[in-house]
């Protein structure tokens, strides 16, 4: 059975790929700014290495391939960032008390949250500037998580993390967003 | 012997988050209950993280519904780019 090969045709990249590509990136790095350099670089890479391209996968997938190798370059850069202001934590993370609520974080009482979870934009929006505040690397990885509900499996293949880790990263982004929320919508 | 089943409210709110994407492991849960029962605060912090994934899921619908598309002029700029490459 002769097989079809695929080749690769870059002229028509652009108005085939570019919105499915861009919308994978901006769903994980959620910028559409970076969504689009990513899918340049992207682009570019591809148009690089194209003789290394071997016709085993069509064309989309392989340029997915490269998207994702870009995306997990980016989470590597963010994560690694120095000087990146250590968010204050929620607990206690040494000494005697190593593991409990830190006073002034010990989370207060919500007095009026039954009006305060009737969904609205404004909900929404306080939402995002929530998220928007996180540690660049928390708030991809809650996004993923919990906006775009990606399985924990994938999102640690992606970003190249373990579970555990993931859960960690899961579980600060919470607590701080917790206070976020806290201060800025249910006891505002 | 007990000791395994102690957690810190770190580790509690931990699972207690875990738990909202139904991720937690039975033997998590039942150190959970057990943390609960001798600390209120993170008691309150459960509660209150159902109500916060309660709202997050509702604001999940709202931006998954988005498609994302690439403006006309970006990708006409992106084409020009590609162009020059190569020649």
């Amino acid at each position: 059975m002769p097989q079809t090969e695929v080749t690769l045709t870059p002229d028509k990249w652009i108005d085939n790929y570019a919105d499915y590509l861009f919308n994978y990136a901006v769903v994980r790095v959620n910028n559409s700014d970076l969504a689009k350099d990513l899918v340049q670089e992207t682009f570019f890479a591809g148009l690089k290495s194209a003789k290394n391209f071997q016709g085993k996968s069509t064309e989309r997938t392989w340029l997915v391939s490269i998207l994702k190798r870009k995306v997990i370059d980016h989470y590597r850069k963010i994560n690694s960032k120095k000087g990146q202001a250590e968010v204050r934590m929620n607990f206690y993370s040494d000494g005697e008390n190593e593991g409990s609520w830190l006073e002034e974080r010990v989370p207060q009482s919500w007095d009026n949250a039954s009006e305060k979870t009737i969904e609205n934009e404004e909900l929404r929006s306080q939402i995002d500037v929530c998220i928007d505040n996180l540690p660049d690397k928390y708030g991809m990885v809650f996004r993923m998580k919990t906006i775009q509900e990606f399985e924990t499996e994938e999102i640690c293949k992606e970003l190249d993390i373990s579970a555990s880790n993931l859960w960690v990263i899961i579980h600060r982004a919470r607590t701080q967003l917790r206070k976020c929320m806290e201060d800025n919508w249910f006891n505002n | 012997m007990f000791k395994k089943f102690i957690l810190t409210c770190d580790e509690a709110t931990t699972i207690c988050d875990k738990n909202q994407y139904g991720e937690a492991t039975f033997l998590e849960k039942v150190k959970l209950n057990l943390h609960f029962l001798s600390c209120r605060i993170c008691f309150k912090y459960t509660k209150q993280n159902m109500k916060l994934t309660k709202i997050y899921k509702s604001h999940s619908k709202s931006c998954k519904s988005l498609k994302h598309c690439m403006s006309e002029e970006d990708k006409l700029a992106l084409k020009e780019q590609l162009k020059n490459i190569k020649v």
